[in-house]
């Protein structure tokens, strides 16, 4: 039997008057693989910073973990705690510029835990082996390209150990064998980690490659017309939208 | 050779229009307003658009079409296209196969004074709303320091206490130095004529510690340190480092305006301390050289003319301005944009309103310390 893991019911959300989406629920299950997908500008970004705490929905309620996270009472400070078991990649990384990698990665450990220097230093080491750039610690994010940018957001990202982790379009910009290796990381992770992963994406390839199930956002109407397992939509699409993105334009 | 279109209409309503010549972008089109005048206002119901004398051509031959192809539409004339180049007919299609999103085209709606006014004032008041949140924000992260709650890494604190006093000194050591070389230079040429350069030092003293050291130095951080903060957090704001902090739950003020606000206002005092010495000494510079005023008189002179209320009121306005530039310099960071050209805005706007409130601040501390007597 499945674990709920985040419960999202009846989201609106808009940029003042302008709605975004809208009746968006959906359910993202322990140690899925969730795809968001939909295309350019139908608002999965958006949901992502409303999923995150940073975007507040107009109406709607988040559960994270059976405790509210939006709506039923849910507070900033109950957000803050919850989403210490989370961590996210940004499209760009988002790593802190003035800091090197160590010390992006070491953020995190040093504000919410009590380990001593050295123990952060073992676990920053450890991160930053787990995807492929052990020696860089004392690297700035602008001496390494873009590929290693997401890779050592992403070892950010793990820093606490997070019972789930938020990818925002983590292929854009990256060639394909780029992309490649970091689905395939992400779901080593998932796997050892036993880490519940949430993407917003637009690439097939990763889409069929690592989703285990997904929701379509559609422009046009605004909200989720399509959901479940990318694969099985792709056999059986519900509706001539989704076969077309699924199919890049040919069905 | 020119693109040249022709306008044969025939007795039984229908027309040709015959394209000859080079269709490149560049080259005039003969007769263009006449024909578009003449589909505009059709005496026929059918034309044929024939394409065989065109020699070369390239987007302007098809831009051409396009619009008469809606002109014909609008006016319901029939029309065909005979003998044109291969490739043309391929790209009308595709220029056509999208119908046009009306639903997204922006018209130019006349706005009325009053709702002209009315949105001004409104701007206003959700703008000065803004600046009170982040004005109340930065005090609570203030607080947060002082109760050892803040999140401030020692060694960003310290970078940029440096940053904002030790890596400044250059720059307001060159100008502070100048503006009092400049001071004494045109106090002098009125002084000669009474005889009484000596009181060049007075003056320079006089002026360089109660106001001007503290403005120059102001106008000297607002342009370097303000705008490099604002530039700093809005490129942050763009590369989702602010989003980064957010979410992972510490206070981007504590973490980002904090260090900044302390340091500039920490260090401005220091500096102004700094550019009265360095104006003093461009005007000795004058004083020595230029009027061959002896050192032990320029010195007793200067001296004399110190008044440590002076320089205290100096070092007022500058912790003020510090605190001015610190936040005016933060606010627009944070609030900035996510795309290049807000960054750019971010920083122009920086300079800008911290120079306006330095302005500002200048005069009420003025009026406030003649009120009281000093």
């Amino acid at each position: 039997m499945a674990e709920p893991f985040l419960e999202i019911e009846n989201f609106t959300v808009a940029y003042g008057e302008n709605v975004i989406m809208h009746d968006v629920s959906f359910t993202v299950n322990k140690e899925d693989v969730f795809i968001i997908m939909g295309g350019s500008g139908c608002g999965k970004s958006t949901l992502l910073s409303v999923l995150t705490g940073l975007k507040q929905p107009v109406k709607g309620s988040e559960k994270f973990v059976d405790k509210p996270f939006w709506g039923n009472g849910a507070t900033k400070a109950d957000r803050d705690i919850l989403m210490r078991k989370a961590g996210i990649l940004y499209q760009s990384g988002a790593l802190w510029s003035s800091m090197t990698l160590a010390e992006n990665i070491a953020m995190p450990l040093e504000q919410y835990t009590t380990l001593c220097a050295s123990e952060i230093k073992d676990i920053v080491a450890l991160k930053l082996d787990l995807v492929g750039l052990g020696g860089f610690q004392n690297f700035y994010p602008a001496e390494i390209s873009g590929g290693m940018k997401k890779r050592a957001g992403l070892a950010r990202a793990l820093a606490l150990d997070p019972e789930v982790v938020f990818f925002d379009e983590p292929s854009a910009g990256l060639d394909p064998i780029s992309s490649k290796n970091l689905d395939d990381l992400i779901l080593q992770i998932k796997e050892n980690m036993h880490t519940t992963i949430v993407m917003v994406t637009h690439e097939l390839p990763s889409i069929f490659a690592i989703g285990t199930n997904s929701i379509y956002l559609d422009a046009q109407s605004k909200t989720i017309i399509a959901r479940g397992d990318p694969k099985e939509l792709l056999r059986n699409p519900p509706n001539q939208i989704l076969a077309h993105f699924l199919t890049r334009g040919e069905k | 050779m020119q693109a040249v279109v022709t306008l044969d209409v025939r007795q039984d309503f229908s027309a040709e229009l015959n394209f000859s010549g080079e269709w490149l972008i560049g080259n005039i089109i003969k007769n263009r307003d006449t024909i578009i005048a003449a589909l505009e206002k059709p005496d026929f119901k059918r034309l044929v658009f024939n394409g065989k004398q065109i020699t070369r051509w390239d987007s302007q031959l098809t831009a051409f079409l396009a619009h008469l192809i809606e002109v014909c539409r609008k006016n319901k004339i029939d029309f065909a296209l005979n003998d044109f180049p291969a490739g043309v007919d391929s790209l009308l299609n595709l220029a056509f196969a999208v119908p046009m999103h009306q639903e997204v085209t922006k018209t130019a709606r006349q706005i009325s004074f009053l709702e002209e006014l009315g949105k001004i004032v409104l701007d206003f008041w959700e703008k000065t709303k803004d600046v009170c949140l982040f004005l109340h924000r930065v005090n609570a992260s203030f607080a947060r320091f002082f109760s050892h709650k803040a999140v401030v890494r020692k060694k960003d604190l310290l970078l940029e206490i440096q940053r904002a006093g030790a890596e400044a000194f250059g720059i307001v050591s060159l100008i502070c130095f100048l503006v009092g070389l400049i001071l004494a230079f045109v106090g002098s040429i009125q002084l000669k004529l009474f005889g009484a350069q000596i009181y060049v030092s007075s003056l320079v003293a006089i002026s360089i510690t109660r106001v001007m050291g503290a403005i120059m130095a102001g106008v000297i951080m607002a342009g370097r340190t303000g705008a490099s903060y604002a530039a700093t957090l809005g490129s942050m704001q763009v590369n989702e480092e602010v989003d980064a902090l957010k979410t992972m739950g510490i206070s981007p003020f504590d973490f980002l305006v904090l260090p900044r606000a302390l340091a500039l206002s920490l260090m401005m005092p220091l500096l102004v301390v700094y550019a009265d010495l360095m104006g003093i000494l461009g005007g000795a510079f004058v004083g020595l050289f230029m009027l061959g005023l002896s050192p032990e008189d320029y010195i007793r002179m200067t001296m004399k003319a110190l008044l440590m209320r002076n320089i205290i009121i100096g070092i007022v306005h500058g912790a003020v301005y510090g605190v001015i530039i610190a936040i005016c310099g933060c606010y627009q960071g944070m609030n900035c944009g996510r795309n290049a050209s807000a960054v750019g805005a971010a920083t122009t706007s920086s300079v800008v309103y911290s120079i306006v409130w330095m302005t500002i601040a200048t005069a009420v501390l003025t009026f406030i310390f003649s009120v009281c007597g000093v």
